[in-house]
């Protein structure tokens, strides 16, 4: 492989409390290529900071440091604010957990998604329109020209993370970050949007991080998996080898997962006393 | 055990060990906060200056000294002196007698009545709760001022009639305050169990509802002190709370109308004052509002 | 004294209240049915204030120097001898015939002197609210785009001296300095003693009628006299309206879709104005309305202080001659106004927020 996509050497995350300064990213270390990463843990792990850190969007009392963030040979931590905007969006993007939410609900979804391809490109206004629609095909949406015209608080969770979608890729990015998008879903939407990110990303040659909780759906979904557990990676292997895997946090998690026609008297529970500690 | 570690004990053993504990819990937090100590501390001197004012003016307050009248702020007289040369200083201390009984008669009345009808009509609920919270919006939807004004022409004028129109335009937003917490807890088990246990709705009410409300409550009156404290002083301006010579604040402001573009002090001097009070009320209401209840607020 | 009847507190949504009327009473009937009970609620407060308070209600209208055969007519012409329930019926048919009694200080109708009156109270709030918006809302966003700044700090305290510096108070103090020491502004009243009178009144309002007729030079009189009254109104609303303003607008730099925004690369500006800000410009004009209504109460003192020939100085003479048919047509039409105003912005609430449509 070439150089990689992003390199993340040494990365912290701390906040202050009334009790001093406390990390939640401690020392994370990785690299990326035109691949997709998933990083699984459970819920305050730390990954959501981890892919916030990459698009330098810790605020104020929090900080960030590492010995190297680097994304395409751009030092992140070094870049002023005006730098920062000419990548966010246009070189890496980011989808996150509750469409709900990260919609801005007094805005149509046509005009949310056009400001997400402007901000970064100027174009006439028919061709803006166009790409809207197209872009919005690509996810799926089968009468775009309406849904266009809709408030977030019209459209299904499903279409929301599918809109999202569409206004995170639509100025095509190299990296795109998914934290948690389907965790907001009713089930039986979760692998249809997990499936348009899939061949979107696949198609255009993107690199990917999936974050999640859900081990199963990352090791579908993903070439390589990052494990993490209160702030550190415990594990890292390739997706086809989680059985291999040897830190019994992860263990824990496998274990944990449900295998269809098993039956089991009892639901296993992580034994957090083994690796207290690391 | 130290002091300490008995208040902050994470499991009490008594109801009074809880009790102080969460105060102490809360005035160490509030101390943490240096506008809510400047607030804490104006209402101590408040305090203080109203129960030493004997001690601590050095005039009478309705003394007359006609020689003396309209001076300038001086080693002699720090505020200056009004049209009959009275020491505004000294005026200025008796006055925050006034100004405290005020604060305190009001909340004395509006706050308890205000959880009364709150309660009742959250506990109730039905046709009560339609009817009492039905004119509580309609008093919360009035002008204050303008109500209070208009109950003291009919009542006269007066700092008792003052005190008692200024309750009764207060106590809506309590009873709003009251309903909402009764209603949280109306269906909570342990009130569904002191029911069965044959408890009646007085018992209820005053024993399981008023407590959850304190708190609310202790932050909306302290933040509601300083808008009591300016319809005083407005009243008073008027002509229609405190009358001459009583030493009220809002009232010597009035006096001093006359003299403002010459003799400046005499209106402004009072004026510092219920600045000062106010603010102080509301400082401590801001810091206790971010200590009680920090959601309420959008910031953090 | 303009906002005192909103507590410091940002809590209680403005405006709610009269959306928990409309939510109370919408099950019974329509707009028009909780706008008429209300009002009815303010006749019942304003009846129980001159009927059956006052211990004898026929001399607080009449006066001590009545004689008793002026007594036993005013007291048949109240309707005294009727019982309680009739008394009120033909209250409200009274007042909603536009019969508020004659004033006994003016001898007028008393609907007559405030329809005189009011224009001017409607002026010089107008224009505070106008100085309170162009000042107040910018800085709240400034603030809470900033939060913890030098700034932010200074806004708050603004923010809290708006409910701690009495209006009558600072009115005497901004006259003693701008128009006594500094001469920047007229004094009190709407205009120079010779300039008084020589513009007939059309709207009532002397800005807008000096400029209809082309006199120049009493407009700039009459801004040099309104000017400084609206400062101190404004500087009430702005306080109000900054630390409202800073409040929702911290609510909506928290959300994720601002986080959203931020990810797309659209500059800090833009985040501001069209993702934080565009949301809540719907609660604030419950905000701005609700403070509109307050500076028409606040224009009672501060009518006083400038001998402002409006509605609050109306009410004041009326309250000091006790002219009890007068204070109560005072209250009645400042509470109706702040009805109305409520209301109005509870339907724009509904009309301009897409999320209530
Ligand atoms: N502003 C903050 N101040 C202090 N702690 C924070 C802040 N934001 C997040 N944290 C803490 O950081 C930890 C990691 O959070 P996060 O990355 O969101 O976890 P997750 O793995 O669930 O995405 C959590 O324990 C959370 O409490
Ligand atoms: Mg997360």
């Amino acid at each position: 492989m070439a150089a990689p996509l992003l390199t993340v050497e040494n990365l912290r995350v701390s906040f202050p409390t009334h009790t001093g300064r406390v990390e939640v990213v401690k020392g994370l270390s990785f690299t990326l290529g035109r691949e997709r990463l998933g990083i699984v843990g459970e819920s305050g792990s730390g990954k959501s900071m981890t892919g916030r850190s990459i698009l330098k969007l810790i605020r104020k009392p929090g900080e960030v440091t590492a010995d190297m963030l680097e994304f395409d040979g751009v030092d992140i931590l070094s870049q002023s604010e005006k730098q920062m905007r000419a990548i966010r969006g246009a070189r890496i993007s980011m989808v996150m957990q509750d469409p709900k939410f990260s919609l801005n609900p007094v805005m149509t979804v046509g005009e949310q998604i056009a400001e997400a391809l402007v901000t970064h490109q100027k174009l006439p206004r028919r061709d803006v329109q166009a790409r809207i629609i197209e872009m919005l095909h690509a996810v799926r949406i089968n009468d775009p020209e309406r849904v266009a015209k809709l408030y977030p608080h019209e459209v299904s969770g499903g279409m929301g993370q599918r809109i999202m979608i569409a206004m995170m890729l639509i100025p095509e990015p190299e990296l795109l970050i998914a934290d948690e998008p389907t965790s907001a879903l009713d089930v039986s939407v979760q692998a249809q949007v997990l499936d348009i990110i899939d061949e979107l990303v696949r198609n255009k040659g993107m690199g990917l991080i999936l974050i999640s909780h859900d081990l199963n759906l990352v090791s579908r979904y993903c070439d390589r998996i990052l494990v993490m557990n209160g702030g550190r990676v415990v594990e890292e292997c390739a997706a086809g080898q989680l059985e291999n895997a040897q830190h019994p946090y992860t263990r824990g998690l496998l274990a944990a997962m449900p295998v269809i026609n098993e039956t089991r008297d009892e639901l296993p529970v992580l034994d957090r006393t083994q690796w207290a500690g690391t | 055990m130290s002091t300490r570690d008995w208040l902050l004990a994470d499991s009490p053993t008594s109801r009074l060990q809880a009790n102080v504990g969460r105060a102490y819990r809360v005035f160490t937090a509030l101390m943490r906060n240096p506008l809510s100590v400047l607030g804490g501390a104006i209402i101590l001197v408040l305090l203080l200056t109203a129960a030493f004012a004997p001690w601590i003016a050095p005039y009478s307050a309705v003394g007359q000294d006609l020689a003396n009248r309209l001076m300038p702020p001086s080693a002699a007289h720090w505020m200056g002196t009004d049209e009959l040369g009275r020491d505004i200083f000294s005026r200025v201390v008796w006055g925050s007698q006034i100004t405290l009984t005020i604060v305190l008669l009001v909340a004395l009345i509006s706050a308890p009545l205000g959880l009364l009808i709150g309660a009742i009509a959250g506990y109730f609920g039905g046709w009560v709760d339609r009817i009492l919270m039905g004119f509580t919006d309609i008093f919360l939807s009035l002008p204050k001022l303008i109500l209070a004004l208009a109950f003291v022409a009919a009542l006269g004028p007066g700092i008792n009639n003052a005190i008692i129109a200024i309750a009764i335009t207060s106590w809506p937003a309590y009873a709003r305050i009251a309903r909402a917490e009764t209603l949280t807890i109306r269906n909570a088990e342990y009130i569904q169990a002191v029911q069965l246990a044959g408890g009646g709705p007085i018992r209820l009410i005053v024993q399981h509802v008023l407590p959850l409300c304190t708190s609310s409550m202790i932050i909306r009156v302290t933040l509601d002190m300083a808008g009591v404290i300016l319809t005083a002083a407005g009243l008073g301006f008027i002509g229609l709370g405190a009358q001459p010579p009583l030493p009220e604040w809002g009232a010597m402001i009035s006096r001093g109308r006359t003299f403002i573009l010459d003799q400046w002090w005499v209106a402004t001097m009072p004026g510092f004052a219920i600045i000062i009070v106010s603010l102080g009320f509301c400082f401590l209401g801001d810091g206790l509002r971010d200590v009680l209840d920090p959601k309420s607020e959008g910031k953090n | 004294m303009a906002i005192d009847q909103q507590s410091a507190t940002p809590e209680p949504a403005p405006g709610a209240a009269s959306r928990r009327i409309v939510r109370g009473f919408s099950t019974g009937g329509g707009f028009v049915l909780t706008l008429f009970l209300t009002f009815l609620g303010l006749l019942a407060i304003t009846f129980f204030i001159g009927r059956v308070i006052p211990i004898d209600p026929v001399l607080a209208v009449v006066g001590d120097r009545a004689t008793q055969e002026q007594y036993d007519v005013a007291k048949i012409a109240m309707g005294l001898d009727q019982p309680l329930w009739m008394q009120f019926i033909s209250y409200v048919g009274n007042v909603f015939t536009g019969d508020l009694g004659m004033s006994v200080s003016t001898g007028r109708p008393v609907i007559e002197d405030l329809s005189r009156f009011f224009p001017a109270t409607f002026e010089m709030a107008t224009l505070g609210i106008l100085i309170g918006c162009a000042i107040g809302i910018p800085l709240g966003v400034t603030a809470a785009a900033r939060q913890g700044s030098w700034l932010d700090q200074a806004i708050r305290v603004v923010g809290l001296l708006g409910y701690s510096v009495p209006a009558f108070w600072l009115g005497l103090v901004g006259l003693a300095l701008f128009y006594a020491r500094l001469r920047w502004v007229g004094g009190p009243g709407r205009l120079d003693i010779f300039y008084d009178g020589l513009v007939e009144p059309v709207t009532g309002m002397i800005l807008i009628d000096s400029l209809l007729r082309g006199e120049i030079d009493i407009f700039w009189n009459a801004v040099s006299h309104i000017i400084l009254p609206a400062a101190v109104l404004g500087f009430f609303s702005l306080a109000y309206i900054a630390r409202m303003t800073r409040s929702f607008m911290l609510d909506q730099l928290s959300q994720e879709f601002v986080t959203t925004a931020r990810v797309k690369g659209v500059p800090e500006r833009v985040v501001i104005w069209r993702h934080a800000f565009n949301p809540i410009r719907v609660p604030l004009i419950t905000v701005i309305g609700l403070s509109y209504a307050g500076l028409l109460e606040g224009s009672v003192m501060i009518e006083t202080v400038f001998s402002w020939p409006g509605i609050g100085n109306y009410l004041t003479t009326a309250l000091l001659n006790a002219d009890m048919n007068a204070v109560l047509g005072a209250t009645l039409v400042i509470g109706a106004v702040f009805i109305v105003i409520n209301k109005i912005s509870d339907v724009l609430y509904r009309v301009l927020d897409p999320r209530a449509r």
